[in-house]
Parts: C-alpha cells; sequence; structure tokens
C-alpha cells in the first residue's frame, strides 16, 4: 500500500483541477442577450433556468455575465415579462 | 403559458454554487441544470462520480474540471459500483456523512450502467443516484437506447422507435429501496425538495430526472425548459415520489395538455403518424386512469 503514489505525485491527466473557467464559453455566442432593468420584476426564473449560470443578482439588480451566457435564449422564453431581448449576429441557417 | 407568471423564491435553494462557469454544454442543455441543483441540495460534502456520459464531458477536459468538489469520471458501465466503493472507503476512515452520489445518463443507468446500478441498489448501498434522462445515447450521437421513447427517430432507427420506453423508476422500486422518485428541470422546487429528502435517508436513494436535449430531440435550444414543462403538464412525465414502497403524487397537472403539443415540438417525432400519437395519448390516458383508481 505504501508504495503508492500520493494524489499530489499523480500525473496532470489524472488528477484534473477546477480551472475551466479561463476558457470564456461566450464566445460561442451569435446573438446578443439584453436584459431591460425597468420592465424586470424580479421573478428570477432566468436565474435558475440558466444552464450557464451566467445570470447574478447584484445590488438589487440582474446582471448576465456575458463572458459565459452561450446565447440559447432559454432566460428569453421563461421571462414572464418580456425583459430579455435578443438580437441576432449572424444568421443562422 | 400556464405558470410563467409564478416568481420563484431564491432562498429555497442553496447559495452555495459547484458547478464553475465555462462548461463545455451545447448552448440550452439542462445537464447542467440537473447537476447545478442536485449538487447545491447535496453541499459540499459530497463526491460526485460520472460515468461516461455528456455530463462527464462537459464538465471536465483533460485537465481541468468545472466542478468544485471531488468528482471521479468512471467508466461508462460502472458509475454504481465505482460509488459504492468510494462510499466504502469513507465508511472506514470514518467519514459515514460524506454523501456519494452518481449523476449518470439513461444508458448509463438504464442500459450499460444497469448490472452495477442493480447491483448497488439491491444491496441497498448508502448511495444516490441520480439519472438524467436525455433518452438516447447523447454523447456518441444520439443513439437509441432502452429509455428511449415510442415514435422517436434516432440515427439508428431513423423511421422512429417501435417499442416502449423502460420505465425505469418502477425498475428501482421493485428494489425495495428506501427512496425512488421522478423530477423535471422545468419544476425545479420539486426537483430539489426531492434531493434534499434523499439527502436525509440511509440507503440507495435513486431519482430520475426528465432533461431534454435540443440536439437528440430536435428544437431550438431556447424551449429546453419549455418542453420538460409539457411533458409533466401533459401527463406524459409524472412527478411522484416512492418513499419505503408508499407512493405519492408530488405535482398534479390542473388540466393535462394534449400530448401531441408535447411532440409536435419536436424533430425527432416527425416520422409519428396521428395515428401513433393517439396511440402515445391513449397509453397516457391509461396511466392517469390507473393512478386514480
Ligand atoms: C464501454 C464503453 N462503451 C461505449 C462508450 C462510448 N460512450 C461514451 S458516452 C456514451 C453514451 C452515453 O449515453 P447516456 O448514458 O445516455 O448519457 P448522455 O450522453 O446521453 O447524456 C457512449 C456510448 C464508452 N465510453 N465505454
Ligand atoms: S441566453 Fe442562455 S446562457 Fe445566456 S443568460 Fe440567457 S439562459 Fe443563460
Ligand atoms: S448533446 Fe445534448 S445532452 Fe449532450 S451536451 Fe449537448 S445538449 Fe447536452
Amino acid at each position: 500500500m505504501s508504495n503508492l503514489p500520493s494524489v499530489e505525485e499523480l500525473p496532470e491527466a489524472i488528477i484534473a483541477r477546477f480551472g475551466t473557467q479561463k476558457a470564456k464559453t461566450g464566445n460561442w455566442r451569435t446573438n446578443e442577450i439584453e436584459i431591460d432593468q425597468d420592465k424586470c420584476d424580479f421573478c428570477m426564473r432566468c436565474v435558475v433556468f440558466c444552464p450557464d449560470g451566467a445570470i447574478k443578482v447584484s445590488e438589487g439588480k440582474l446582471k448576465m455575465d456575458l463572458d459565459y451566457c452561450k446565447g440559447c435564449c432559454i432566460c428569453i422564453e421563461e421571462c414572464p415579462k418580456n425583459a430579455i431581448k435578443e438580437e441576432r449576429k449572424v444568421e443562422l441557417p | 403559458m400556464m405558470e410563467m407568471s409564478e416568481k420563484i423564491d431564491l432562498d429555497q435553494f442553496d447559495k452555495e454554487e459547484f458547478l464553475g462557469p465555462s462548461l463545455k454544454s451545447c448552448p440550452g442543455c439542462s445537464a447542467t441544470i440537473v447537476a447545478r441543483f442536485a449538487l447545491k441540495a447535496l453541499g459540499k460534502d459530497t463526491i460526485v462520480i460520472i460515468p461516461a456520459s455528456c455530463l462527464a464531458t462537459l464538465l471536465a477536459t483533460n485537465t481541468q474540471t468545472g466542478i468544485k468538489i471531488p468528482y471521479l469520471h468512471a467508466l461508462f458501465e460502472c458509475g454504481s459500483s465505482t460509488a459504492t466503493g468510494v462510499k466504502h472507503a469513507m465508511m472506514r476512515k470514518g467519514k459515514e456523512n460524506v454523501n456519494v452520489v452518481t449523476i449518470a445518463g439513461d444508458s448509463g443507468s438504464m442500459d450499460i450502467g444497469f448490472q452495477a446500478l442493480s447491483g448497488a441498489a439491491i444491496r441497498n448501498e448508502d448511495i444516490i443516484h441520480i439519472c438524467y434522462d436525455n433518452e438516447s445515447a447523447m454523447n456518441t450521437g444520439g443513439q437509441l437506447n432502452s429509455c428511449t421513447p415510442f415514435g422517436a427517430r434516432t440515427p439508428d432507427w431513423p423511421l422512429g422507435k417501435r417499442l416502449m420506453k423502460k420505465d425505469a423508476p418502477s425498475i428501482m422500486a421493485a428494489h425495495n429501496i428506501p427512496y425512488v422518485a421522478t423530477a423535471s428541470i422545468s419544476h425545479l422546487e420539486d426537483f430539489y425538495m426531492k434531493l434534499k429528502k434523499a439527502k436525509k435517508i440511509k440507503g440507495f436513494r435513486y431519482i430520475h430526472v426528465l432533461s431534454p436535449c435540443p440536439i437528440s430531440w430536435g428544437y431550438d435550444g431556447r424551449y429546453t425548459v419549455e418542453i420538460a414543462r409539457k411533458a409533466v403538464e401533459s401527463g406524459l412525465w409524472m412527478l411522484y415520489e416512492i418513499e419505503n414502497g408508499s407512493f405519492n403524487l408530488t405535482y398534479k397537472p390542473e388540466r393535462r395538455i394534449p400530448v401531441e403539443e408535447y411532440l409536435r415540438m419536436q424533430r425527432r417525432f416527425d416520422t409519428l403518424t396521428d395515428d401513433d400519437a393517439r396511440k402515445v395519448q391513449e397509453i397516457v390516458n391509461e396511466l392517469w386512469r390507473r393512478y386514480e383508481e
């Protein structure tokens, strides 16, 4: 048993550490997503349903983290107040 | 839309986030919703085992993970046996209170992973198994599996499957484990309540979550939550729990919408005839008739 390597000695490919945040998946987006703070009534539906956790509550406002928002538009579909808008940058086939 | 005006109380969910940003999932993928809420509910003293699946790959690259708790990427066929080993190691170290959870796809649970899952369940190992069900073997391109529903097209059954979907939760309930539940990513409060309940129970706990995949099911990723909601509102996907053998419906649609509203949003049902759609409706009606008795 004592001949086994410790966790620290294992090669990186076997032990991975937390760190994917360096790659910005927001650059997969082909649209721009924007929230209209005046229309928002804080129902929090977009916050919980965003698959990428890209909508944060800060200082009584919702903030989109465009570094990681992939532009899926689930937040738009779930918003009962039509407070979130999509602007297409690239037309998809 | 039925519950669109419903506000969601953020306070019911634990604050801590265990999934990092920059997950390598397709836009609109619901697998991350399952994992995010599962880990929130279970908390930091948790070890997660994920066998080969989309979730396993989207959470980590070779050298970095997007998850802040220990995560073991298990072989495809042995999520539950890996979890068993980890749990026993924790017990030997005197850390009984560590939650060991497997989050596996539907193939990793009900097909290739079934032997390990069934074995661990019948031994009543003290672990939690969450199956996120996207109704296909999606990480390799959406091939058919036993959880693919009747009528759905897959690359390997292009005219639409002519067999029924396996009733996974009932099979797990037949193992006489202390807790079995179904859930849907559209009904997060319900899912969260079940996770919290499962966390407190000792023994094998199984939660089966409907988790739509835009790529496999053929719809724009923006409709992920809406489609999951329609599956529940049509009665096709029943939300219930079975605690020590006693069945409890946890959500009842006020008025069931026609299943076609759910089916026709998805290109995988393009080859489903109207007759077949009626057949699906009859199956759902029968399911609820049996329940109401
Ligand atoms: C023994 C073995 N066979 C095949 C594979 C290839 N493989 C990796 S993931 C996968 C499908 C996973 O399907 P599922 O469990 O339903 O999860 P999903 O990807 O759909 O979320 C397959 C076939 C493998 N990794 N190991
Ligand atoms: S578009 Fe999608 S990824 Fe971006 S904030 Fe909305 S739900 Fe999140
Ligand atoms: S293929 Fe489907 S399940 Fe896999 S990451 Fe993409 S959306 Fe998610």
